[in-house]
């Protein structure tokens, strides 16, 4: 990618393509003090103004990609951040999914009586970071973006203390989701700093186009040097990366942490972490699998299998094991835990199938699943009240007499979770699947069949929501009541949901923009310069 | 899980000795046995380190003792990019730099990492008055 300037230094004109960041942390820092100054009762409104800074963002990003349209693709400041389609649309999917998980949380958080202003600043904080991973092109930019989403996430993850009056065990419940989640996430930190490290000795560079471009001189013949095999040395830096990624998006030999986070974590924020921050690592995924290993995806070596064949093995695992785990459960966010861990499969199916056609079905995935997921959890969010705490499955029962439209629409987005035609979910899967099959392997469509599988167990526990919505009897009175953002929220979900279904064409066309320049590996006289 | 960290050991010793014998013969000034030992000395440290760090991480059972093999890993990254950074650099490379910036911002991160781990750990202990991770066992299956 060529950079933007030709001075060699970087000009405020450069500081512009981080703008949208810049804003995020500005309005974060703002609410930070804005929740000093205003009275207890009125704490609410921090939400409202970070609302507004996300729009604020928005606004920029555009600016953004209006500007720079023709230059498109390009790199800023020492080549360390990209601006191309993929981190155009990986930052508003963070912004909508930053936005929506705000306007759902402001009534819960009064539920809890834990109204801070810190709450929805950690969310900006979180969200930049994630803006850094998708457009990060050097390793050491998507350290500092992941470490920047991480370490907010925890503190969101920890966020509610201990009260005598409030259900059992609340406090203990966060507090322990918040350690396993931080002692795991900062072990799989470190392997993949380890694996980073490893690359950085072979190659000299952490930027990931120039890693790209020297990796596949380490497997040529004749690399044995009297030094040692390098490479041994490059599996195993693209072992120890992908397993530290791996652990990131909760795929399945690194996916314990999870389902303990996702119970744990106060409601609003496992609806924030399932979308937000898996969605900016699965960018980082891309970047690093897709761009700088990319050239090693298959090796012509029929000793050493390319990573596809790791790919495909964990993406088989991970659905399987995600989904299998998911019947049994009996909480409904540890439910959700499991159907995410389960998508996160499907959508490393993308990363298998190695053509444009997949590449683009992972983005339309993510985009679908973030506003299908977040409308679930936005009518989980909404049963939580004084009186009930909302996160088993039995606390759906008689949800269809109480709230019609409130059951309807999460009957849309479970039959999208699920994969049924006129969803977003299932054009996301129409094109994973279309991508595995296109690509003509014999394995790749038998993974493809394992997938189709897997939707047949998934639809089984979503259909344990819809019994229990629509046949369960109520055993208590509580009624449901609904909060003006959060009734907004769900209905958008449902909206954006229905469109990507019957009308898929913007989107699928957002998706190919995004993955334009990943593609199939880049020559290497293209990649070096 | 001892003999594994024994035989960690006597491999370290192994490679401290192995730069021991990259010292010149005439002395040299305090660090030139340090500027002698190759890379492939400091990224067999470092690759040691890392593992004592993994197996601490697997095998203990107070949250502040995991905590701290964590930090080991990262300084074993640490080490590991900077022996890079200077055999890039003896290379002649532009970009050799980027080793040591890397460092720098582990160590920031890992210290911000630090403070939140710690405050965590606080949090919990107020709840629940333990560090065991056995004890830690609310959220299962």
């Amino acid at each position: 990618m060529p950079l933007l300037n030709i001075l060699g230094y970087p000009t405020i004109y450069e500081t512009f393509a981080i703008l949208p960041e810049l804003l995020l942390v500005l309005f974060g820092c703002a609410a930070l003090v804005l929740d000093v100054l205003l009275p207890r009762e009125r704490k609410e409104l921090t939400a409202y103004f970070c609302l507004a800074g996300i729009g604020t963002a928005l606004l920029a990003l555009w600016q953004v990609f209006e500007t720079n349209r023709i230059r498109l693709p390009f790199t800023v400041f020492y080549g360390m951040i990209a601006v191309d389609g993929f981190s155009l649309t990986l930052r508003l999917v963070a912004l909508v999914a930053a936005a929506l998980a705000i306007a759902m949380a402001v009534k819960y958080l009064d539920v809890e009586e834990e109204q801070h202003g810190e709450y929805y600043a950690l969310i900006l904080f979180a969200t930049s970071g994630m803006m850094f991973l998708s457009s990060g092109v050097d390793f050491i930019t998507l350290y500092v973006g992941l470490e920047l989403m991480a370490l907010s996430v925890y503190v969101l993850v920890g966020y509610l203390k201990w009260n005598v009056q409030f259900h059992e065990k609340r406090g203990e419940k966060s507090s322990e989701a918040a350690l396993k989640y931080f002692l795991m996430g900062a072990f799989s930190s470190a392997i993949l700093l380890f694996g980073f490290s490893i690359i950085f000795g072979l190659t000299g560079t952490t930027n990931v186009e120039q890693v790209a471009g020297l990796l596949p001189g380490l497997f040529k013949a004749n690399m044995l040097t009297t030094t040692g095999d390098a490479r041994l040395m490059a599996i195993m830096g693209i072992a120890l990366v992908a397993a530290g990624l791996f652990f990131k998006i909760a795929a399945v030999p690194f996916h314990m942490w999870a389902p303990d986070a996702y119970e744990g974590a106060p409601t609003s924020v496992t609806a924030f972490m399932s979308v937000g921050p898996k969605a900016a690592s699965y960018a980082m995924l891309a970047r690093i699998f897709l761009v700088a290993f990319a050239p090693l995806r298959v090796t012509g070596d029929p000793q050493i299998p390319g990573w596809a064949v790791m790919f495909g093995v964990v993406a088989a695992l991970t659905m399987t094991v995600g989904n299998v785990a998911a019947v049994t459960q009996q909480n409904a966010k540890r439910l959700m835990a499991y159907s995410s861990i389960s998508h996160a499969g499907f959508i490393l199916l993308g990363f298998v199938a190695g053509n444009e056609m997949g590449y683009a079905g992972a983005v339309f995935y993510l985009m679908a699943y973030t506003v299908m997921n977040l409308g679930a959890f936005g009518v989980l969010l909404s049963l939580r009240s004084e009186e009930r705490v909302g996160d088993k499955l039995d606390d759906l029962n008689g949800l269809y007499q109480k709230q019609p439209a409130l059951a309807l629409m999460m009957l849309v987005c479970l039959l999208s979770l699920a994969g049924i035609p006129g969803t977003g979910g299932f054009m996301g899967k129409f094109y994973l699947f279309g991508g595995l099959i296109q690509a003509g392997n014999k394995w790749m469509n038998i993974l493809a069949v394992v997938a189709a599988l897997n939707v047949v167990i998934s639809l089984y526990y979503y259909a344990r929501f819809i019994k229990a919505m629509f046949t369960g009897k109520e055993k208590e009175e509580a009624p449901v009541t609904l909060s003006p953002p959060l009734h907004a929220t769900i209905v958008l979900t449902v909206i954006l949901v229905l469109v990507m279904g019957l009308y898929p064409q913007p989107f699928s066309q957002l998706s190919r923009f995004a993955v334009e320049r990943l593609g199939p590996p880049t020559p290497p006289q293209a990649a070096q310069k | 899980m001892n003999s594994l960290l024994c035989s960690a050991l006597f491999f370290l010793f192994n490679a401290a000795q192995a730069a021991q014998q990259a010292l010149p013969e005439d002395g040299g000034g305090p660090l030139a046995g340090l500027k002698q030992a190759g890379t492939v000395n400091f990224v067999v440290l470092a690759g040691l380190l890392f593992v004592v760090g993994m197996a601490g991480v697997l095998t203990r059972r107070n949250i502040i003792v995991i905590f701290m093999s964590i930090e080991l890993m990262l300084n074993a990254t640490n080490l590991n990019f900077i022996a890079f950074a200077r055999y890039w650099q003896l290379q002649g490379s532009l970009t050799a730099a980027n080793g040591q910036m890397f460092t720098l911002f582990v160590i920031v991160v890992a210290a911000a990492e630090a403070a939140i781990g710690l405050a965590l750990i606080l949090a919990h202990y107020r709840n629940r008055k333990t560090v065991e991770v056995d004890e830690i066992d609310l959220l299962k299956w």
